[in-house]
């Protein structure tokens, strides 16, 4: 697929924000911090030309696959699926309605372009490699991108995921850590110190990529040099913050899981422009 | 009924007392202590608090070696992550060497609401109760989780504490006479009897009230433990009003039904009608409604126990 080029993309990531903010403020709950530290990567992917979909067949077998693996950034990925054309952006005011197939979590069963039900953390990247090694058994070349939170990284089953798709050498395999810096707690240096993260994945075998995630040429730049590793899977450690540009304008650093006031939110449209 | 505070939340506040009387208390929770409310205990003990962060399987287990060194562990977590996440530690960590842990499972059946299924723990009391050793307890509002933690203090195995989200009625507006294993009588009747625990007692005492318009006598029952059964009051409950209906915010097997059933087909076999989650996983909507949508309202306990008498 063909990516716009960046000062269009820079406008599908501000579109995005605005989705973000206006969905869960509507909803009165959610996740819009969470959601807004990863919007250039997922921006990137739908539309920078990287991922290979076609919003009316979103089962068609060749397809690249992106996975959200921390499930509570839902918003974001129905503002993505929504302008990619899986659904239309209408949908995104029904966000956590009852009836509503945009779930608080990803549901793979009730929304097309979603592949993976997530919400627990930790599953993401175990389900992306069953995705790459499934693919590569077909014959395709598909890749498979999989966005995990650094807090999320705290779960074992995470690196039981790092080490078999070494064995498998599932270089189709990609995964992309929102570092933000931040959990549900408090700091992750606080509750569960990560680093050194990058020299960790490169100890168990990872390629490894850090960026400023929230520059588009940067990100885009690092995911197309992932998406041509050979032998080993890859991995972009996002330098992130939570609830950027808008951070300033919450009551505090973290403000997780939950949505901003109406007054907030007119502040913070204003500021995405 | 007037509103109290959540069930969690009285969790939480009543560990924060206990910490105060028992030195031997340590506490752990998994990067979710404002959404248990251990944050209560953190604040006042935090040498003897620990964040393990996002790792579920990992607390689970250092409880474990904690009650192995003679500290009296109280770990917690959302009902889904803690008992789907970690049931092999729950096993091998807990229930198998019978240490004395206390697990506390919150955002427990759909009332959490808009955050959707992933986060609802509906199958937690199930996977509980098949645990040997462990004793399973579902408080019905904050009078009574105050009293079950007390009393699981004194417990020195294994217990389960299942909690939720939302504020819920005070059905207790005396100290409830709280004892582990001994259903608590809310109302007499001689048509039928209702058991229910957590949030559905208040439902089944509405239900009730109803049902007693229509100039039918129901007893009500708070079976707050669900394992180790009090079969008495089943046994009393089958002979002397002959029809049962059991109501749980909980998915349909495996829970209250199952247990209140087989300890029925054992003792006194009578018809019974089950208002619980009917083997499905919810969605994301507001509480109220969600309770509605999926069966979990007085109005269906009065539907079930018409049915069961016309
Ligand atoms: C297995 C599991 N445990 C706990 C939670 C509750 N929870 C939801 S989001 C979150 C923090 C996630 O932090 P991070 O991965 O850094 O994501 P961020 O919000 O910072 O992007 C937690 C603990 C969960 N969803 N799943
Ligand atoms: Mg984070």
């Amino acid at each position: 697929m063909a990516g716009l080029p960046l000062q269009e993309l820079e406008a599908k990531a501000r579109t995005l924000r605005r989705h973000i903010i206006t969905s869960t403020t509507q909803a009165g709950s959610g996740h819009p911090t969470s959601s807004l530290s990863a919007v250039e990567v997922v921006t990137a992917l739908y539309f920078g030309g990287i991922l290979r979909y076609d919003p009316l067949r979103p089962n068609w077998p060749p397809r690249d696959r992106f996975i959200l693996s921390k499930g509570h950034a839902a918003p974001l990925l129905y503002a993505a699926l929504a302008e990619a054309g899986y659904f239309p952006v209408e949908a995104l005011a029904t966000l956590r309605q009852l009836g509503s197939p945009l779930e608080g979590h990803p549901n793979l069963r009730r929304l097309p372009g979603v592949e993976a039900s997530t919400g627990s953390l930790g599953q993401g990247l175990s389900i992306g490699l069953g995705h790459a090694l499934a693919a590569r058994m077909d014959g395709y070349d598909s890749r498979v991108y999989v966005l995990l939170g650094d807090g999320e990284i705290d779960q074992g089953q995470v690196w039981e995921a790092v080490m078999s798709a070494v064995k498998y050498r599932a270089d189709n395999l990609i995964a992309i850590v929102d570092r933000n810096g931040y959990q549900q707690t408090g700091p992750t240096a606080e509750v569960l110190d990560l680093e050194p993260l990058a020299p960790k994945w490169e100890a168990f075998g990872w390629a490894v990529q850090e960026i400023n995630g929230h520059d588009l040429t940067q990100v885009l730049t690092a995911l197309q040099k992932a998406g041509v590793s050979r032998g080993k899977p890859s991995v972009i450690i996002a330098r992130t913050q939570k609830g950027y540009p808008i951070m300033d304008l919450l009551s505090e650093a973290n403000y997780h899981g939950k949505p901003l006031s109406l007054a907030e939110a007119e502040k913070a449209l204003a500021r995405i422009g | 009924m007037k509103l109290g505070k959540s069930t969690r939340e009285a969790f939480g506040l009543a560990l924060a007392d206990l910490g105060a009387r028992y030195p031997d208390i340590v506490v752990l929770d998994g990067d979710v202590h404002n959404s248990t409310r251990t944050e209560h205990f953190a604040k006042r003990f935090p040498e003897r608090f620990f964040n393990v962060g996002i790792a579920e399987s990992n607390l689970v287990s250092m409880a474990g070696g904690m009650a192995g060194a003679g500290k009296r562990p109280w770990l917690a977590s959302f009902a889904a992550f803690v008992m789907c996440n970690a049931y092999d530690q729950l096993r091998m960590s807990v229930a198998f060497p019978c240490a004395d842990v206390k697990v506390v499972g919150s955002h427990a059946g759909i009332s959490i609401g808009e955050d959707g299924p992933s986060q609802m723990g509906i199958e937690d009391v199930a996977l509980a109760c098949a645990l040997p050793n462990f004793t399973v307890v579902v408080p019905a509002d904050e009078p009574s989780t105050w009293a079950a933690v007390e009393a699981l203090t004194e417990l020195r195995t294994p217990a389960y504490l299942r909690v939720g989200r939302p504020n819920v009625p005070i059905v207790y507006d005396q100290p409830p006479p709280f004892r582990i294993g001994q259903a608590i009588r809310l109302r007499d009747g001689k048509d039928l009897t209702l058991i229910a625990n957590g949030l559905m007692v208040a439902a089944a005492l509405q239900a009730a009230e109803e049902l007693a318009r229509s100039g039918i006598q129901a007893r009500v029952l708070d079976m707050h433990t669900v394992k180790p059964l009090d079969e008495q009051a089943v046994a009393e409950a089958a002979r002397e009003t002959g029809r049962i209906v059991i109501a749980e915010e909980h998915t349909i097997y495996g829970g209250l039904g199952s247990v209140v059933a087989m300890a029925a087909a054992r003792h006194h076999p009578v018809p019974i009608r089950f208002v619980a989650l009917k083997d499905t996983f919810a969605e994301s909507g507001p509480p109220e409604a969600l309770l509605a949508k999926y069966g979990l309202t007085a109005g269906d306990i009065v539907r079930e126990a018409k049915s069961l008498l016309g």
